[in-house]
Formats: C-alpha cells, structure tokens, sequence
C-alpha cells in the first residue's frame, strides 16, 4: 500500500529519569497513552515500549515519533528528539490552551518554562541536586515508610516543621532525626513538602510570572500537594491527570510537523 | 612530536604526570577538532601549534633564554605584551583551561573558587606545564579575589610581579594604572636588563597592534552568514594568540583569512542559529561550550570574552615622543577592556548590544565559570537589556569537568528550539 494512504500514528515519547511516557495521537486525538517505569536502562525501556506500542496495534512504519526526556537519545526508531522543555511547553499548551509558566517537577529535575501563544519564550531548570525534584519527596517518603501518596494526604493534616537543608542526603539525616525525636509524622511530611515548595518558590521568583500556573510530572495527581503548592505561592496552580504525560503529548503534537 | 624528554627533564617537570596530560590532550583535540568537517586548510598550523605544544615552542622558549632572553607568563589581558616585548622578552599566556590541573590546585586552594585559578595554580604545584617552568617570572593582577590571593602562594613557588589593576574607571585609577605601568617598566628592566626606549616600545605598540588586527580580521569575516570558519577554530586561533610568536601568529593568521575571503564567496545561507558566547575566558584546552553548540544545529559567530573580542579591540596609538607619552597610550587602551570586576562596567553591555547587532545573532550564552562571582553577579545586569531588546540569553555556569555535559547540552538544545 502507499504510504500516506493509511492513517498516521503521531508518536511522543518521553523517557525521563523515573518514568517513561507515551502518548499515540492520531490525525484528531489522543488514542491512548501508556506510561512505564524507565529502570536502569533507557535502552531496555525503549525497546519495551516499541514493543507495546506493536502489541497496541501500531504500525511503526506508519508512524511518527518524536523522542524527548532526558533518555530521548536511547529510542533509535524516532524520526526525531527534541527537548523536554519544548515538548512539556507545547503538552502544557494543548491542556490548558492558555499562557502559561509550566513548572515541571522531573525525577531528577525541575523546570520552569514559560509558555506564551503555545511558545517557549524563557525556561529554568535546576538540575544540579536532587533538592526540589521528585526524587527528594520518593527518598523521604522511604525515610517516613509511607507511599508518596500517604505522605502528601499526611501533610496537610500536618504543622510545618522547618527542615534546614538543601541537600538531600543532609535532610534525610534530619528527617531522622526529627523521627527519633518523637515529632509527628504529619509534621514532618508537611515539612518534605514545604520544602520541595520553597524550592520551587525561590525558583519562580527569579523566573518571573506569566499566565496561569501549570503543573506537570508525576506530582499532579497529588492533589493535596497541588492545594499545598497553590497555597504557599498564593496562587492557584491548575494541573489535569494528563499533565504527567504533558511531555509525551508535546513530542506526538510536534511529530506532526515531520 | 618529536623527542623532548631532555629538555623537560630540564626543566624539572614531573615526567610521569606529564605523560598523562600529554596523552589526553590529543585524544580531546582529534575529537573535538578533527571530527569538524570542512575546516579550512590553513587551520593545519593551528593543528600543528597545538600537536607541539609541549614541544617545538617550549624549544623555541628555551633557545631564547640560552641567548640570554627571558620568559614571562601573564593570566590577563590587562597585562600590557608591550612592555615585555620592549625588552626583548617573550611574553606567554598561561593555559589553564583542563580539568587535569584541578586535584593538584585543591591541595592548595579551596574547592569553591573559579577553575581557572585552580588550574593554574594546580599546573605549578603539579610540575607539569613546561610553560610555568620555562618562566623566569610571572606577573599577576589584582582583578578578581581568587586571583589576587592565588599569587601569594604561587610566590612560593616562583618569582611573581603583581600589577595593582583599578577596579573602577575614573581619571585618577588611568593615572594610577599609568604608575603601574612604570613599575611594571623597572621590573622588566632588572629582570632582563633592557631599557625601554620610544624606540623598542613603538616597535612592540605596531607589533601587538598588528596583532590585534590580524585577529579583527577574522573576527570580521565571522560576520558572514554564515561564519566561513567554526566558532570552535576561531576560539583555538585565540588561545593560540595568548603564546605563541607574535610575528609568525600574526602572517599565519592573515593567511587563515586570507583562504576565508575565497570562502566566503560562495557560502550559502545554512539556516544554523547564529550565537554569541559572553563571560568569562576560555584557556587552552577548555572548548566544552563550543564543542556542544557546535555540536548541535548552530554555530558560534563569536567570544564577548578575553580570548575573543576583550583581547583584539582597540588599539594603542603610537603617537607621542616620549616613553612617558607612550604610557598613556597604553594606560588609555588598557583601561578601556570592559571586565566585570570593574565597578560599575556598562560598557560590557553596550558592547554585547552593539556586536549582538553586528554579527547578527541569534542569541547569546552567557558563559560563567563556577565560583566566578564578577561575572555572575553582572549577568543580572546584561540580562535586563538583552530582554528589553528582546535579545534571547542563556546562563551557564559550570567548569572544566564533563559531569554536566549532557545537562548542558539539554539546556543549549532547548535554547535553540527557543530562539
Ligand atoms: S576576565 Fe577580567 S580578570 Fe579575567 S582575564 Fe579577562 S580582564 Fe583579566
Ligand atoms: S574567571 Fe572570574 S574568578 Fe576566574 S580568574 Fe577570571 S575573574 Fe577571576
């Protein structure tokens, strides 16, 4: 058959350093996303993903795929990477189809990107220590023996109880400690959150506002995080269950334009 | 490269730490630079200068001194060339861009202070730079804090000149720069036994000014769209600037430019993202910003740092009668280098604004050495009028180690889907 005359698939996949995204879109619409954890081995979970996306009925020869994230260069059957930055703004854009200062929380990073007319126009990423990400509130709710999703439900019932470090291998000590000494644990989550916000707080000052506040990344189906996080800052944070997957729908919706 | 050991056993140098530098050093250059495509052919020489830069110029250094001539290093381009060259001296500019020197400068110096400082100071401890030993002096600055401590343990290890460089712009700190010029003459003098006369320091005037043409010239031609020659070779023709023969850099260069006049006839648009780099220098071998712009889909058009435009702009006019007259020639010249550890520095900015105009960029990266804190606190500044005329901008702080590549790779690549 010639190519062209079926229907094309518009592939994003989004390997970031926790977990892999996929989102298949056709001409109008998402078909369906899946999502994986990404392991040691970025090689292994792209192999694994072209094989559910085979197993899912897809035609790879009929598709186009874009890879993004931060193993975006493990997929050698996408036509193309393109950073997680653009690819989160322009997931960000179609979900919420507003200006808009994306903070994204990553496993192993968090950014802040601006989005004006569904373009990038200015970004900041830490990406120099583990303080602020994903990986800080996984190592703590370890800490604490609670689930990631005990812990944000915990905290709001919670005291804030300052935890001084950035670091975080000094602050896991320092949740330790505050176990030992009898604090609450409700306290202590409200503290692992407030601190990741602060964080992320410091961050947006320097960055500057536009537009709406928009979450993306594993955190945004914690919804007391999201009340938390809007709080703190004083502004409402809106955020949607695909936001997670804000990057790999970024990737498919930019595979339009190979 | 031939047969040196001799001679750096001469000189005192560590020979098996050196054998490890020696043989990183090519692997960097083949893969940074020979994986380029379409270099121009008279980019050999530079190929050449840096295959024997333990080698044929260290020879060339040490036949001076056997003819009784003398060796000084500088770190800053706000040591004036002139007055070395004046008294028959060879003035080199120390490398201190590889990640190789740091350990040995963290034994004597913190960790959290700028690469640079570290790696120079680190190459003296170690013994392993043929340059530090060939020198009979060197002289420093009091520009930044590192630096102006650093050479009160680098005295332990060699004779140091210290020039007490302004840190402002008024008429007194041009008359007090002229006074350290003078110092810096006696210094010269006894160490070589030469005098500076009108004579000897217009001959040095026309040659470093020749010099500094040269290297417009290229950057000129870079103007271009696209540029004729990568950011990557320009950068290396630069630190190659810092020590090699002024004369033979100076024809050897024209020659590059020369083969890029033909070139630049029948380029073609290539539709690569235009980029100017700001900030702080680039020592040999230190091309991890380059090689990842360059890398992507952009090229680097050029270096608002001193090895880039700081070094080459303006000339020191010859005019005058006396030695006096021709220290305020040179005062004046030099105190027009807009570095960020003067207070205030617009002149920095205006010149970004001018030449983001000129070599018609796309956008700029503001390369910040870690722990350079000059630097880093003026980025404040620059970034407010970038974005008042809508001039893209991106900070990157980082050192000499690979760690944070692929994060700074991220980060250029996001740029320049930005832009
Ligand atoms: S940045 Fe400033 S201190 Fe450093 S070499 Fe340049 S002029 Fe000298
Ligand atoms: S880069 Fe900055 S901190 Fe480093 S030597 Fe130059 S002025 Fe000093």
């Amino acid at each position: 058959m010639i190519k062209g005359m079926i229907a094309l698939n518009y592939i994003g996949i989004d390997i970031g350093s926790t977990a892999s995204k996929v989102t298949v879109f056709d001409d109008e619409r998402i078909r369906f996303n899946l999502l994986m954890p990404t392991g040691w081995n970025s090689v292994e979970t792209s192999k694994k993903i072209k094989s559910s996306l085979i197993e899912n009925g897809i035609d790879l020869e009929h598709s186009k795929i874009i890879a993004t994230g931060y193993g975006r260069v493990a997929v050698p059957y996408a036509d193309k990477t393109i950073t997680e930055i653009t690819c989160h703004a322009k997931g960000a854009y179609y979900l919420a189809k507003e200006d808009l200062t994306v903070i994204d929380i990553g496993g192993q990073d968090t950014k802040i990107i601006t989005v004006q007319n569904g373009d990038v126009t200015n970004f900041t990423m830490n990406d120099k220590c583990a303080a602020g990400t994903g990986r800080f509130i996984e190592l703590m709710a370890n800490t604490l023996n609670l689930t990631i999703e005990d812990l944000s439900k915990l905290a709001l019932e919670g005291e804030n109880v300052k935890i001084n470090s950035m670091c975080t291998v000094f602050a896991e000590s320092e949740v330790i400690s505050l176990i030992a000494n009898g604090t609450k644990r409700e306290d202590i989550a409200r503290g692992v959150l407030n601190s990741i916000i602060n964080r992320i707080k410091g961050m947006l000052s320097k960055h500057g506002l536009i537009g709406t506040i928009y979450l993306t990344g594993g955190l945004c189906e914690l919804n007391p995080f999201v009340e938390l996080l809007s709080k703190e800052l004083g502004e409402e944070v809106k955020t949607s269950p695909m936001a997670r997957f804000a990057g790999s729908i970024g990737g498919a919706l930019l595979a339009k334009n190979i | 490269m031939g047969d040196y050991t001799k001679m750096w056993e001469s000189l005192n140098i560590d020979l098996e730490k050196h054998d490890i530098l020696c043989e990183a050093l090519p692997v960097q250059f083949t893969d940074t630079y020979l994986t380029q495509n379409n270099r121009p052919e008279a980019m050999n020489y530079f190929n050449f200068v840096v295959a024997e830069i333990h080698g044929a110029r260290i020879l060339e250094l040490e036949n001076h001194k056997k003819n009784g001539g003398k060796v000084v290093g500088t770190f800053c381009v706000f040591v004036p060339d002139e007055i070395i060259l004046a008294t028959n001296a060879i003035s080199v500019g120390l490398c201190s861009g590889s990640q190789f020197w740091i350990e040995d400068g963290e034994k004597v110096l913190p960790r959290n202070i700028c690469p640079l400082v570290k790696a120079f100071t680190g190459a003296k401890v170690s013994q392993t730079c043929p340059y530090f030993q060939s020198c009979d002096m060197i002289v420093g600055e009091t520009t930044c804090d590192a630096k102006k401590k650093a050479w009160e343990i680098m005295n332990d290890y060699m004779p140091v000149h210290v020039m007490e460089l302004p840190q402002m712009k008024r008429d007194k700190n041009i008359e007090q720069w002229k006074d350290e010029i003078k110092l810096f003459i006696d210094k010269m003098e006894e160490l070589t036994g030469n005098k500076v006369t009108v004579d000897n320091l217009k001959n040095s005037i026309e040659l470093m000014n020749r010099k500094r043409r040269a290297l417009k010239h290229l950057y000129d031609l870079r103007k271009h769209i696209p540029s004729p020659i990568s950011g990557l070779d320009a950068l290396l023709v630069s630190q190659v600037a810092f020590s090699d023969d002024p004369l033979r850099f100076i024809e050897r260069t024209e020659e590059l430019c020369k083969e890029l006049e033909e070139r630049v006839k029948d380029l073609k648009p290539n539709g690569k993202k235009r980029i100017m780099v700001t900030g702080t220098p680039m020592a040999l071998p230190n091309w991890k910003l380059h090689k990842i712009v360059e890398n992507l889909d952009a090229e680097i058009v050029l270096e608002e740092t001193c090895t880039g435009t700081r070094y080459f702009e303006n000339e020191v006019s010859t005019d005058g009668n006396t030695v006096d007259d021709l220290i305020d020639n040179l005062a004046i010249r030099y105190m027009d280098i807009n570095c960020a550890c003067f207070t205030p520095n617009e002149g920095r900015v205006e010149d970004i604004l001018k030449y983001a105009d000129e070599y018609n960029v796309d956008g700029v990266i503001y390369y910040n050495l870690s722990f350079c804190h000059t630097y880093s606190i003026e980025h404040e500044r620059v970034s407010k009028v970038l974005k008042e005329k809508n001039i893209p901008l991106l900070k990157i702080e980082t050192d000499y180690s690979e760690e944070d590549e692929g994060q700074i790779k991220t980060r250029v690549e996001a740029f320049l889907e930005m832009i």
